[in-house]
């Protein structure tokens, strides 16, 4: 077990570098000069533009900068954004208000696609199975921002049950309706996965002798099946956490809400390199965390995986 | 026998010739025809040759489902290709006084906010949405597809960098990567810029697919057989080991179609997709978005419209995967 955490760790690290460096390149080869726009109209004077360049790294090569830059994420001196903020400050205050967010619509979806599509898998080909593999089609082809403005505009507006838009009020219930938004996607996929999952484990050679034991339905159906279709599920589940913190740009436009996606928005139009890279750098560290989580909880899930 | 008729299958009346012993023979032989080896022995030459798309198609032919998304696959392509066909309204003629007007003859889903004929704009919307799905999509399955077929063939330290290359892309979260790489394009983007940064994000999903595919099929025994009578890597790859691999690659980029128009939607919609010159559902559901309150049906039909789209594609990869399933095959 041990080995076999590092051995995954050690392969974290290309991804790591790979992802972060393929970034790098893409945020600094944006078009434009961004210190020359940091002076409006009039521009800067050379010596200015040196002086700001030299205080970014944005004089030295490419490659070396990247290397200040890894190097600043490991000692956590992140420097500061192009308008003077800390960017440790910017990153802590928006990643709490995304992660809440984000594992808001991860209980969401797990326990309302786990749920319904566990009842769906158990009754396959009925009518419930039927529509509901129809709604969840539906959801998955609306795209978000669609969702998002018609509950905002029903739920939020017109019949007042939540609030329209979250603003400073970073509240459970004022996150609901957009965690619901972010979450809906995933729950779909989480639906199709559980209800398929169930019902091939249904007809699986360990069912039928955990019935022929003389098991109650109910404790085969509960325990053995529910927990041997969970598998593919955690696999999503875990690499989607990641997805709905960097997906979160749409929701949280939508829903005004000062987080990751907004941040890392405003940053992208603005042309604030150095905050873009930590943010994405973040969210790829929070993706490939989760993914190595998901490999791990495997051995509790399914004893079978044994990892040498 | 008692009543003295005899089996039916050796009438001597009929098979005379058969039952009687041949110059030479000591022993009664009977005809092959006459024996039940010629039941086990005789092959069916008239009943089609059975293979995984023959099948395939006998199931979906039976599937609702499959006909349904078929139909609206073609209607869609069909307004794509020629708008001009479903309406005589051109879209870009807005009159300011028809603002957010209700629908009248010849305009039947009413004018947005600009003025500009909803109908028409839905129409002359799609071959944006449907050309950067389509595109996207080929050039995903030839990027996923040669990347994931090549790793999984030859296995090895290619396998190992190839793998490790699709995790890294994997990492980057699809719109996250389109938005800033969109931002490189943004003077003067086209829809092959966003059908650029769509397939170079996209590809990851596809590769993997394909890489399992072509590892499992390239133990199989006709491949041994292909290797053994001298062909080439490259021609065993081509004539065996793709076209018995293509199954759910094809799966996955009918449902990766129907997501990459969502993607580009969502784009628009932010602004980082297509030029605002484009006629898109993404332009035209992010622009109602401010007259929704009031006119909500100026959101309402570009969004069917769109989700229409994506859902035949993803209803259709549906089918077809439960088709091409041994194990999901209704009989």
């Amino acid at each position: 077990m041990v080995r076999y955490i590092g051995r995954r760790l050690l392969q974290m690290i290309p991804v790591f570098i790979g992802a972060t460096l393929l970034i790098y390149l893409m945020v600094f080869a944006l078009p434009g000069d961004p210190i020359q726009a940091l002076g409006g109209d009039r521009g800067l004077s050379p010596a200015v533009a040196d002086q700001i360049r030299s205080q970014f790294n944005l004089d030295k090569p490419l490659i070396v900068q990247y290397l200040l830059f890894l190097k600043g994420i490991f000692t956590f001196d992140l420097g500061n954004s192009f308008s003077g903020q800390p960017i440790f400050d910017v990153v802590a205050r928006a990643f709490p208000v995304t992660i809440k967010l984000a594992l808001m619509a991860l209980v969401i979806e797990a326990v309302l696609g786990v749920g319904i599509g566990f009842i769906a898998g158990l009754r396959k080909g009925g009518i419930f199975d039927g529509t509901v593999l129809l709604v969840s089609l539906v959801v998955i082809a609306v795209p978000t921002f669609v969702i998002g403005f018609v509950l905002q505009f029903f739920v939020g507006v017109k019949a007042g049950w939540l609030p329209p838009t979250v603003g400073g009020d970073v509240s459970l219930k004022s996150l609901l309706m957009p965690a619901i938004v972010l979450g809906a996607v995933s729950f779909a996929y989480v639906l199709r996965l559980t209800r398929t999952s169930v019902a091939e484990n249904l007809s699986a050679d360990y069912v039928r002798t955990a019935t022929a034991k003389g098991l109650s339905r109910r404790r085969v159906v509960n325990v053995h099946v529910l927990r041997n279709s969970l598998i593919p599920v955690i696999t999503f589940l875990g690499a989607d956490l990641g997805a709905l913190m960097g997906g979160a740009i749409v929701t949280e436009g939508i829903f005004n809400i000062a987080g990751v996606g907004g941040t890392l928005y405003q940053a992208i139009i603005r042309g604030e390199p150095t905050t873009v890279v930590t943010f994405v750098t973040i969210l790829v560290v929070v993706y490939i965390i989760a993914n190595l989580l998901v490999d791990l909880l495997y051995a509790v899930l399914d004893p079978r995986i044994r990892y040498a | 026998m008692p009543d003295g008729t005899m089996p039916a299958h050796s009438r001597p009346s009929e098979d005379a010739t058969a039952s009687t012993p041949r110059p030479g023979q000591t022993h009664f032989v009977a005809d092959v025809s006459q024996t039940p080896v010629a039941v086990v022995d005789k092959v069916d030459e008239s009943a089609p040759a059975s293979s995984l798309w023959r099948d395939a198609w006998r199931d979906l032919r039976h599937r609702v489902l499959f006909w349904v998304s078929a139909a609206l696959i073609l209607a869609v392509l069909l307004v794509a290709l020629f708008p001009g066909l479903f309406t005589s309204v051109d879209p870009r003629f807005c009159e300011l006084r028809n603002s957010l007007g209700n629908p009248q003859s010849g305009h039947p889903f009413g004018f947005d906010r600009q003025g500009c004929d909803v109908y028409s704009r839905v129409v002359y919307g799609a071959r944006a949405s449907v050309s950067v799905g389509v595109l996207t999509t080929i050039g995903v399955v030839l990027l996923g597809g040669l990347m994931g077929a090549l790793a999984g063939f030859y296995g090895r330290w290619f396998d190992t960098i190839l793998s490790r290359i699709t995790d890294i892309f994997f990492a980057i979260p699809l719109v996250l990567a389109a938005i800033v790489l969109g931002q490189v394009f943004s003077e003067g983007r086209t829809v092959l810029n966003v059908v650029a940064v769509l397939t170079v994000f996209g590809w990851p999903q596809v590769a993997r697919i394909t890489r399992g595919a072509v590892m499992s099929v390239k133990n199989n025994d006709y491949v041994t057989a292909s290797k053994a009578l001298g062909a080439s890597r490259l021609s065993i790859l081509g004539r065996h080991v793709i076209p018995n691999a293509a199954a759910p690659i094809i799966v996955v980029a009918t449902v990766s179609l129907g997501t990459f128009i969502v993607a580009e939607a969502t784009l628009s919609f932010l602004g980082l997709g297509l030029p605002q010159n484009v006629l898109s559902w993404g332009h035209d559901i992010a622009t109602a978005q401010s007259s929704l309150r009031t006119n909500p049906s100026v959101l309402l039909y570009p969004s069917v419209a769109l989700a229409l789209t994506v859902l035949s594609f993803i209803m259709m990869g549906d089918a077809v995967r439960d088709a091409l399933d041994p194990k999901a095959r209704k009989r």
